[in-house]
């Protein structure tokens, strides 16, 4: 007989909810697109299970059950390069990499900076494999100077502001933006890289950038841009969540500012996780060119410790497709970004976990529970009754990052060629897989 | 016949001192021919060499132009003024198609750092490095060591000031690898605002006062100053540049005796140094450019001897 009392259900998998602080074996049970229950091994558990088809369990022996890995900072290109990626092929790429959950950013051409834009990506993502959040341009145009109808922004849906790959220089505008977004109770994430300090620079500034004799963006633009934000935060009582933290002395600002307990987040890549700028000279790859900069090894162990100390609150990829036609170039003429959508979890894994900065349990939380609190969108839990976005991860599986595989469609990541651990092998959205391996 | 360790010149850092030696040896052999009435070898007849030049420059293209001619190689030259690079062709496509004409060796000078190390990767040719962004040019710092070497002997334990820009310029990044590799002690010398960060991480005595770096030094090597970095706020005028910087006779007194001036070129007469200086009984700033033809053969002839059977350089 065949059980219509659940859709699917996903048996003896290890589960970790950072929310219910599960850590167990045990069995999720959906119907309908969402979580029913979660049960541990029993015998009358063994005997419901006996009644359901084969197709309607996916075995999760030996693998990690987490709720679906949310990623609050994404470059999806449509509308303006679909070339690069659209809607649809980045939440491909998005549910290939563990992810259910995407927010993007509102750089594209034209910038998301008014109801209808945002409309059109929210149709567009309608049918993807994730779900897409958008995120609403702070100044119109992106261009730092008046603000956009951010009133509008939110009424049609957006969850935060950020005029994402420049920072707010004008004060005076961020002081603005502060206080009218937090009418609507959401951060100004921000790309904190004061702009008059960076201009014109290829790399960080370091005995790299001196060496190769490219224009240095030094760290202290960072220090500069978020000392200034956590002082207007101080001021309006808004929120500010910085994006892609790089460096020392900027992790300590905001560790400080959080001790005083003002309203800030913030993320960090696994670029700057992972990578330096000592990489860049060796092959003056142009994958490697990204802002903020890669930094210098002393950054990237201090941004390690803000991840393991809570100052660092989430892990996004700031997933930046560009053609294979414009990196293919000279260093300095290339644009800055890298994917990473399908990359992030293994290098977490390999880079993190196995490293013993973080647990799999403090890992999963910075990439589910932390970043849906920061932006207050659904998910991050796999209580009962929650929209079944479910990641299963074969935590020690040896793999190697190959650029014809990949879901999006830029190529453009420096982790080709690469050998992590850890693969996703199923995603599941709304109780429906939209990824397998 | 010794070899070049690599079949490219990019730059002078990480180069061993086994290869600098080696190149300056050879360019011993063609300063000899170029005191000749017949100043032309046979060494790379049949050789292609395309002068690939995506900035403007005088002296070093028709250095090399010269320099591939006296070994009878065959030799094109471009610059981004009459090349479709206007059109908007990328750098791979623009060397590929030229390689495409069977093309054996590139000469490049290009405005960004790394340029001549992606052609590398673009076609099989010999890359030699005429100047890339601010990061290196090797023959530039090949010329000033062989001038150098040719004054005193050698390069071992001279003292060597590098005067300038220090953080936008090529050359003296390749000097101070060269001289270096070769038992040259390097100072550096600059406003503070055109020196790099982290400077001192180069290894060398690094000062903000010139007659400080002069003292006791065997040779001034004294940089051109781009008038842009002055439009650009990085010193407040060319008069006070002149003032603190500037390299005129009073100042020689606290160089050593049989002390060297020296200028890549092109000079920038009574702003970086005075034509008193410039035109001076101690100054080889002529031989720098004659002797960058040699040092061009010698670099060229190497390089492609490598991947040829071995022969008489002349």
């Amino acid at each position: 007989m065949t059980s219509k009392k659940y859709d699917l259900v996903i048996i003896n998998g290890r589960v970790i909810d950072p929310e219910l602080g599960f850590g167990k074996d045990g069995h999720i049970f959906i119907k309908d697109g969402k979580i029913v229950k979660i049960e541990t091994d029993s015998a009358s558990i063994r005997n419901e299970l006996k009644n359901l088809d084969e197709h309607q369990k996916i075995d999760a022996t030996d693998k990690l059950v987490v709720p679906g890995l949310i990623d609050i900072h994404v470059h999806l290109r449509e509308p303006g390069r679909e070339d690069e990626e659209t809607v649809e092929s980045g939440c491909k790429a998005a549910a290939a990499g563990g992810f259910t959950t995407v927010c993007c950013m509102p750089n594209t051409t034209p910038r998301i900076d008014n109801q209808e834009t945002v409309k059109f990506v929210q149709d567009r993502a309608k049918d993807a494999d994730a779900r897409v959040f958008v995120v609403g341009a702070v100044t119109k145009g992106t261009a730092g100077e008046e603000l956009s109808e951010i009133g509008d922004l939110v009424k049609m849906g957006a969850v935060a502001i950020t005029d994402d790959g420049q920072y707010v220089q004008n004060a005076e505008v961020m002081r603005r933006a502060l206080e009218y977004a937090r009418m609507f109770d959401i951060p100004v994430m921000q790309h904190a890289e004061d702009q008059q300090l960076c201009a014109g620079a290829i790399m960080n500034e370091s005995f790299e950038s001196t060496r190769l004799g490219m224009k240095g963006a030094p760290a202290v633009a960072e220090e500069i841009a978020v000392l200034r934000d956590i002082a207007l935060c101080r001021l309006t009582g808004g929120r500010v969540h910085f994006q892609h933290i790089s460096t020392r002395l900027a992790v300590e600002a905001i560790r400080q500012a959080k001790q005083e307990g003002l309203n800030i987040t913030a993320e960090a890549t696994p670029h700057h996780l992972v990578l330096t700028d000592k990489e860049i000279g060796k092959e003056f790859n142009t994958n490697l060119r990204v802002n903020p900069p890669l930094r210098t090894e002393e950054d990237r162990l201090a941004v390690i410790e803000g991840l393991v100390d809570g100052t660092i609150d989430c892990i996004t990829s700031d997933h930046a497709p560009h053609s294979e036609e414009e990196k293919d170039c000279e260093f300095d003429l290339a644009p800055p970004g890298m994917i990473g959508l399908e990359t992030t979890l293994g290098l977490i894994k390999t880079f993190i976990i196995d490293k013993g900065y973080l647990s799999w349990a403090d890992a999963i939380r910075k990439m589910t529970y932390n970043p849906a609190r920061i932006l207050n969108i659904p998910g991050g839990t796999l209580e009962s009754g929650a929209i079944a976005d479910i990641t299963i991860i074969d935590p020690n599986k040896k793999w190697t990052v190959n650029a014809k595989k990949f879901r999006s469609r830029s190529r453009n990541s420096p982790f080709v060629g690469w050998k992590l651990s850890g693969q996703v092998y199923r995603t599941i959205l709304g109780g429906r897989i939209v990824f397998e391996r | 016949m010794s070899r070049l360790s690599s079949r490219h010149l990019l730059g002078l850092e990480g180069v061993p001192r086994e290869d600098i030696q080696l190149i300056l040896d050879t360019a011993e052999t063609f300063r000899e021919v170029l005191e000749r009435t017949i100043k032309k070898v046979p060494t790379l007849r049949g050789i292609t060499v395309l002068n690939l030049f995506y900035e403007p420059s005088t002296r070093t293209r028709i250095s090399f132009e010269l320099a591939e001619k006296r070994l009878s190689a065959d030799t094109i030259s471009f610059s981004t003024s009459t090349s479709s690079v206007k059109k908007g062709e990328s750098l791979r496509d623009t060397v590929q198609n030229i390689e495409a004409m069977k093309i054996d060796m590139v000469v490049v000078r290009h405005s960004s750092s790394g340029a001549p190390y992606f052609l590398t990767k673009c076609v099989d040719a010999n890359i030699i490095n005429a100047g890339d962004g601010s990061h290196e040019h090797p023959t530039q710092a090949l010329l000033d060591m062989y001038t150098i070497r040719k004054k005193y002997g050698t390069l071992e334990g001279l003292r060597v000031v590098l005067v300038g820009d220090v953080k936008h310029s090529r050359v003296i990044r390749s000097n101070i690898w060269g001289l270096k590799t070769m038992g040259a002690s390097v100072a550096l010398c600059g406003p503070a605002t055109l020196l790099p960060y982290e400077v001192e991480k180069f290894g060398c005595d690094v000062y903000n006062n010139i007659d400080e770096a002069l003292d006791g030094a065997d040779v001034v090597n004294v940089m051109r100053i781009q008038l842009e970095r002055q439009q650009a706020g990085l010193f407040p005028s060319q008069r006070e540049y002149t003032n603190l910087f500037g390299i005129n006779k009073e100042r020689l007194k606290r160089l050593n005796k049989n002390y060297t001036i020296m200028h890549p070129g092109p000079m920038n007469r009574g702003l970086e140094i005075t034509s008193e200086v410039a035109d001076g009984e101690h100054s080889v700033i002529l031989d720098q450019v004659t002797n960058g033809q040699a040092v061009r053969m010698a670099v060229l002839y190497l390089l492609r001897g490598r991947d040829m059977e071995e022969g008489e350089v002349a």
